[in-house]
């Protein structure tokens, strides 16, 4: 690792203030991503600004809305006793995600920015178009068992790794960002972006923002929700493939739902045509068999990946078929 | 079952409180940290280096590569092609035979300091084509030429092809890492010509040896210090280059040299568990009866190297069968040399055989323990010996009842639980009991302490704790008041911790030189009036006292008799092996493990919902560090079943899943019920406690019996480990 600087930032303005004037530097929260990637040379800034001081901790409960601070710690959001009740599915999520140790460190805004798991990113001698541009995908042809099987381009095939952005995906959430030119909203379903023919880009975030909370509109989903996910051991590893399923149920019909996808895409894959399909349907297997069938209709598969399609739709369906049942 | 068989692990507090020191802890004034640089490609040389900006980066001592290194003596001389391939002669010169193959080493005053020099160095190379992919080398195939690397034959060669039932089947698997939490480390410093080295070793002796050949000294000038291991699994049988290169670091510099393998080098330099396709003809008459066996293995090998293991071994003698052929074959591609990994060819083998015993069973309708009780070997047919024990029905009897076997349908899906497929199934291991010359010094204090000194290593099994429970049960002296001073030269000379041999060899070297000890304590307080007239069998050495076996009044104390004959200590140093008795019989532990899995077969989750691990080891020294490790070994073997490989790129010649996030071991949530169960019955034959051996055949027979389970609940015969979720789904055609 080479050397770098520290600086403890007092506030989120000072914050974007001190990172705006250097060319290569970073803000640190938890750390459990961007340090990883400096041990291992994928990132080398000279200039880190540790945004751990700032007022960005607090989880607000207000009219409409639910405001969670961007330095919330993962393990603190999911064992919120509020938001396990209004939002069981972001709880859940959250609690799939990593290890304890790990939930205890990363917050709610690293998380966002968590970058992918793709082995040929991790690994500095294998080429990767996002890791170093233009160096060609490793994956296209290689080991991809873990790569999209949506929205990916001939430069990348990598997956987004978070399993929280999943559910944050499926429940609407608005992110709020701190730039040099002022605070800005994103919706979440456009904050993390396709790879196209830049997939070195994960996120619309300028490098000089900060992301400072999250919030999630209210919503009926609270009591028939569910997080599944698919992974090749109990704890501990990423996902092969996660559904985040949301049910607003009146007696068994579909008054309406969410379903949104981790381990497909470069992106929480929102699943709108099944969606929309099942909006005013009653509660089936056909139903939902019907609905996993739409999702995974423009699944690709690049050779080792191709048990996703099959997984994929089966997800689909047992998440709904256990947030139905709930 | 004796009174020292449930002592707790001795070192379990230095451990778990941090106390114990591991290689790279030990305090060395003016160490300073190196790291190894690898290479970029698999094959080819080294064009050019650059390694300007490292040498002049702050802190950096030294950087050492193949052009300015000063080659030990022994590299002239590489006739010895175990321990002297290539690479161990590291920095010899241009060639790359392997990924990751160290091309520099970097030394500097700090570990952040040398971390960042080492990421400064840039190789230029002239490429060559490389082959990483046995299943493209295989024009390459051949038998290793030692007497080892014979077919075997029994009767008629290939006779199961004349069989009415006939089962050829192929099984594989991948190339598995050992990777033990402790990563390879070494502090080597010089005093003159003589070496001192902390290193993770699993021999000190064998340590000594190959550092002594490499730098053209005597073994004795070797000094090794291996106390405490953070697992090994294997990898410790081997000298590396890590250690040449730290070696070499230290003697440059004049100061001791500090080396600490990434993580990722791991992966790549230090063995692993090799990539092998297996064979398996098994035939049968229609009521069941096995009338031949053909095992084949072809496994990869280094470039460099030869390497072969003993995968198809147990095809010769666990059956009952005339017609028995096994082949061995190896095939050498660019990747470093393999090592034993835990279990190592047996678990290997053990898949193909017990897979195959499953498949045939079910050919022929039969429990596959009704099919295994019927093929019984009553005695060893390859070498022609009885057993000297053998306790295998009763580990089957174990299983089954703790598993709850009588659940177990024979047709596969028959039997749920809600929407999981319940699946039962259930694989054989076995080890050989082996004992090699061991010497151990058994010393009394006056203090009534207990001393016991042997140079062998404790990488986790408890050998310690066996030393201490054989110690305190053959004196009489409190566990508690047993010193044990292990894993270091100097002492008395143990062997090599591998191949489940350590409590056979140095239990018995325990057990010997503390009956002599108290012969002379007995010898000795017989000199005493008090003791008149008494002969050695009238008297026994009780709880520190010398105590006449009528009268127990009288009595004389070790203390009284130190005193008495000004003795600070009494003390024998014993050599102990093997007898001619025992070449008489053919000695095997057993294992067999049962499985009980869920399947939910839309979305290929297997959970283990019970595991059952029973063996025959004979008589069991430690109840706690023997469950403890077959605990582990069984975990192994599910890693070995279901999660377990090291994918290769062989495009780029490199692994891919080279760290603890993408190279999956299994995690407690994995396993949701484990137990172990032990026969527990002397050998009348191995050794004079009447042990078989444990640490390997704990993980033999786990992965069969989990495809096994998985084929009774899916019906998905699965051969190529690890299982997967992928191989239990169906796949889409694309």
């Amino acid at each position: 690792m080479k050397n770098f600087q520290i600086i403890k930032a007092l506030s989120a303005n000072s914050a974007v203030t001190s990172l705006s004037k250097e060319a290569d530097a970073k803000f640190i929260a938890g750390g459990t991503n961007l340090v990883d990637l400096m041990k291992k040379n994928i990132t080398a800034p000279d200039k880190l600004v540790d945004i751990n001081g700032l007022d960005l901790k607090k989880i607000e409960f207000l009219k409409g809305k639910t405001v969670i601070g961007a330095l919330a710690k993962n393990s603190d959001v999911a064992s919120d006793k509020e938001i396990k009740e209004h939002f069981p599915l972001l709880s859940l999520a959250l609690a799939a995600g990593a290890s304890q140790q790990i939930r205890n460190m990363a917050t709610v805004g690293g998380n966002m920015l968590q970058r992918t798991r793709c082995s040929y990113f991790y690994n500095t001698d294998m080429p990767c178009n996002k890791r170093v541009p233009k160096s060609g995908c490793g994956a296209i042809g290689g080991s991809n068992r873990m790569s999209a099987v949506f929205g990916a381009s001939e430069s990348c095939i990598a997956v987004h790794p978070s399993d929280m952005c999943v559910a944050l995906a499926a429940l609407d959430a608005v992110v709020t960002v701190e730039g040099p030119k002022g605070s800005r909203k994103i919706d979440f379903k456009d904050f993390h972006r396709l790879p196209g023919n830049t997939p070195e880009k994960d996120t619309v975030l300028d490098p000089k923002e900060l992301i400072t909370s999250v919030e999630i509109p209210e919503n009926n989903f609270a009591k028939n929700s569910h997080y599944l996910k698919i992974r090749d051991r109990t704890s501990y590893a990423f996902a092969l493939v996660s559904v985040a399923a949301a049910l607003d149920l009146k007696g068994k019909k579909i008054n309406d739902v969410r379903l949104a996808m981790g381990g497909v895409a470069h992106k929480p894959w929102r699943l709108t045509e099944a969606e929309k399909f099942l909006k005013g349907k009653e509660v089936s297997e056909t139903v939902f068999k019907q609905a996993a069938d739409l999702a995974m209709k423009e699944a690709v598969g690049y050779g080792d990946n191709n048990f996703k399609l099959t997984l994929g739709k089966n997800a689909i369906a047992e998440a709904l078929t256990i947030a139905a049942s709930k | 079952m004796s009174k020292t068989s449930n002592i707790n692990r001795v070192d379990g507090f230095a451990k778990v409180t941090g106390a114990a020191t591991y290689s790279a802890e030990y305090k060395t004034a003016g160490v300073v940290y190196a790291c190894l640089v690898g290479s970029t490609i698999a094959k080819g040389r080294i064009k050019s280096i650059d390694t300007k900006k490292a040498e002049w980066a702050p802190g950096v001592l030294s950087v050492i590569t193949h052009l300015n290194v000063d080659k030990p003596a022994g590299y002239k001389d590489a006739k010895d092609p175990h321990n002297f391939g290539q690479p161990l002669q590291i920095f010899k010169d241009d060639s790359i035979v392997y990924y990751d193959q160290p091309i520099a080493l970097v030394i500097a005053d700090t570990f952040e300091r040398m971390q960042y020099a080492a990421s400064l160095i840039k190789a230029e190379y002239i490429k060559e084509e490389h082959q990483t992919d046995l299943n493209k080398a295989k024009d390459k195939e051949r038998k290793v030429d030692t007497k080892k690397g014979d077919d075997y034959h029994r009767g008629v060669v290939d006779g199961y092809k004349n069989a009415a039932i006939v089962l050829e089947e192929d099984y594989t698997i991948p190339t598995e890492v050992h990777n033990p939490m402790e990563l390879a480390n070494i502090i080597a410093k010089w005093d003159g010509n003589k070496p001192t080295l902390y290193t993770k070793s699993q021999g000190v002796e064998g340590t000594r040896r190959s550092i002594g050949k490499v730098f053209g000294i005597a073994p004795e000038d070797v000094s090794v210090n291996s106390e405490y291991l953070g697992g090994a699994f294997g990898m410790g049988l081997h000298t590396w280059p890590y250690e040449i290169a730290a070696l070499i670091g230290s003697k440059k510099l004049g100061k001791p040299v500090k080396l600490v393998l990434h993580r990722e080098q791991m992966f790549t330099n230090v063995g692993y568990r090799p990539y092998t396709i297996q064979k398996i003809g098994l035939g049968a008459t229609k009521e069941g009866k096995i009338v031949g066996l053909t095992h084949e293995a072809v496994a990869q090998t280094s470039s460099y190297e030869d390497f072969m293991e003993g995968t198809v071994n147990m095809s010769r003698f666990l059956y009952n069968c005339e017609n028995v052929t096994t082949r061995y074959r190896i095939v050498p591609i660019d990747i470093c040399t393999p090592i034993w990994m835990r279990g190592p060819g047996e678990a290997t083998g053990s898949f193909a055989l017990e897979s195959a015993m499953d498949e045939l069973a079910y050919k022929l309708n039969m429990d596959p323990i009704e099919f295994r009780k019927l093929n019984y070997a009553e005695k060893d047919q390859e070498q022609n010996k009885p057993w000297s024990s053998k306790y295998l029905l009763e580990c089957y009897e174990g299983g089954m009842e703790r598993i709850g076997w009588e659940n177990r349908k024979n047709e596969p899906g028959a039997v749920r639980e809600g929407e999981w497929l319940v699946g039962y199934g259930m694989g054989t291991g076995t080890f050989g009991c082996y004992r090699s010359p061991t010497s151990v010094k058994a010393k009394l204090l006056a203090n009534g302490n207990l001393v016991l000194q042997c140079s062998v290593n404790d990488m986790g099994p408890g050998t310690a704790t066996m030393m201490t429970a054989i110690g305190a049960e053959v004196t009489g002296v409190s566990s508690d008041n047993v010193i044990i001073e292990m894993g270091k030269s100097g002492l008395p000379k143990g062997p090599t911790q591998g191949g489940s041999a350590t409590t056979s060899s140095v239990g018995s070297a325990v057990n010997d030189s503390c009956q002599l000890l108290v012969k002379k304590v007995i010898d000795l307080a017989l000199l005493n009036p008090v003791f008149k007239n008494s002969k050695a069998a009238d008297v026994s050495f009780v709880d520190g006292n010398v105590i006449s076996n009528k009268d127990t009044a009288k009595r004389i104390s070790l203390v009284s008799l130190f005193e008495a004959n000004k003795l600070q200590e009494l003390e024998v140093e014993n050599q102990s092996k093997a007898d001619e008795e025992a070449k008489k019989y053919s000695i095997y532990s057993y294992s067999v493990h049962f499985v009980k899995v869920l399947v939910n077969p839309k979305l290929g989750k297997i959970r283990l919902a019970h595991v059952v691990s029973c063996a025959d080891i004979g008589t069991v020294i430690s109840q706690k560090t023997s469950a403890g490790q077959m605990f582990g070994g069984a975990v192994g073997g599910i890693g070995m079943g279901l999660m377990e490989v090291l994918e290769i790129d062989h495009r780029f010649g490199r692994p891919i899943n080279n760290n603890f996030a993408d190279y999956h071991v299994p995690v407690n949530a994995d396993i949701e019920k484990q137990e172990v169960f032990f026969v527990n019955k002397k050998d009348p034959i191995s050794n004079p406690m009447g042990t078989k051996g444990l640490g390997e055949t704990a993980l033999v027979g786990m992965a069969p019996a989990i495809a096994n389970a998985v084929f009774n609940a899916t019906g998905k015969r699965v051969r190529d480990l690890p299982i997967t979720l992928d191989k239990i789904i169906e796949t889409a055609k694309v």
